[in-house]
């Protein structure tokens, strides 16, 4: 812990966090400050990544027409998201940034008022209630079921799923390298005879999960960015 | 032969077991739709990744329970 006692203690996953947020900050003022029209080795493959999300991710759900007012949004999160969820496997660092639930709470309570806000914006502010609440098209004696259900799972259970799923993610993440190194080290080290080969599996199981984090943490920027980009286009059409 | 221990350990693999199901049901199924009509792999990759969310929420909220009850 570096400033301990202050109001400006830090822990590791902290400074974890800051140093991520520089190199992202960085790489893209790299890529960013010499654009040129032939884009050069850098400007490409951060046009590559800055079209991924353009074009599978906002374009695809929300629909070409309007996808451009919330491009900024969902690419800010999706690299602040994978930011934060690779330095999970990068070696020293060890701990994905956003395995406490500050980082995840923030993104999604973004994300949250985001859909509102867009919900709000094209239907105002009964508009956006009735059509989520009281959605048309289905007798009203439904409607004893349907509000309260549309009511918790739209305001509660998106935001609260978008948080728990990717600090879960990457909590679980960790406790399986963990629990795969940690195993190894007390294999080799301290296990008595033929025991000791058993680490060989355990190792090997740790280097395939490492492979798999990178996997995750790059799914997990995906999905909570797809599902903004749902939500976001949910609340803009009438149901 | 005795057993010792909490029963809620054993929780998280019975909290799996929906969700695993779900998944398998959920990747069989577009792999058929994939073969049978190739040329919307796309969405329905997309539409996957959302269900997946749905559904892993599910076994998370399982693995959270444990630390939070």
């Amino acid at each position: 812990m570096l400033f301990e006692g202050t109001a400006f203690e830090l822990n590791r996953i902290i400074l974890v966090r800051i140093l991520s947020t520089v190199v992202l900050v960085t790489l893209f003022l790299v890529a960013a400050r010499r654009a040129r029209l032939v884009p050069g080795r850098g400007q490409n493959v951060a046009e590559l990544a800055l079209d991924f999300v353009r074009v599978n991710i906002a374009e695809e759900i929300i629909g070409k027409a309007t996808a451009r007012r919330y491009i900024p949004l969902l690419t800010t999160i999706f690299f602040a998201v994978l930011a934060m969820n690779i330095t999970g496997v990068i070696p020293g660092l060890n701990i994905a940034s956003s395995s406490l639930i500050g980082f995840p709470l923030v993104m999604a309570v973004i994300a949250f008022v985001a859909f509102i806000v867009v919900g709000i914006r094209s239907h105002g502010a009964l508009g956006y209630l009735r059509t989520t609440l009281f959605p048309s098209g289905v007798p009203w004696p439904v409607y004893i079921i349907l509000t309260p259900i549309e009511l918790i799972s739209t305001f509660i259970l998106r935001p609260a799923t978008l948080t728990i799923r990717l600090l879960v993610n990457m909590v679980a993440g960790h406790l399986l390298l963990v629990l795969c190194f940690a195993a190894t080290h007390f294999l080799f080290f301290e296990a008595a005879g033929a025991l000791k080969a058993i680490g060989v599996v355990t190792l090997a199981a740790g280097l395939a999960f490492t492979l798999f984090e990178i996997f995750i943490a790059a799914l997990q920027a995906y999905i909570f960015t797809l599902l903004t980009a749902v939500y976001i286009s949910i609340s803009q059409e009438a149901h | 032969m005795e057993i010792t221990g909490n029963i809620a350990t054993i929780g998280f693999g019975l909290a799996a077991l929906g969700p695993g199901i779900g998944l398998g049901i959920m990747v069989a199924k577009t792999q058929e739709a994939t073969a049978r009509q190739p040329e919307v792999a796309g969405l329905l990759r997309t539409n996957m990744f959302i269900a997946l969310a749905a559904i892993e929420a599910l076994g998370l909220i399982g693995f959270a329970a444990g630390f939070v009850f």
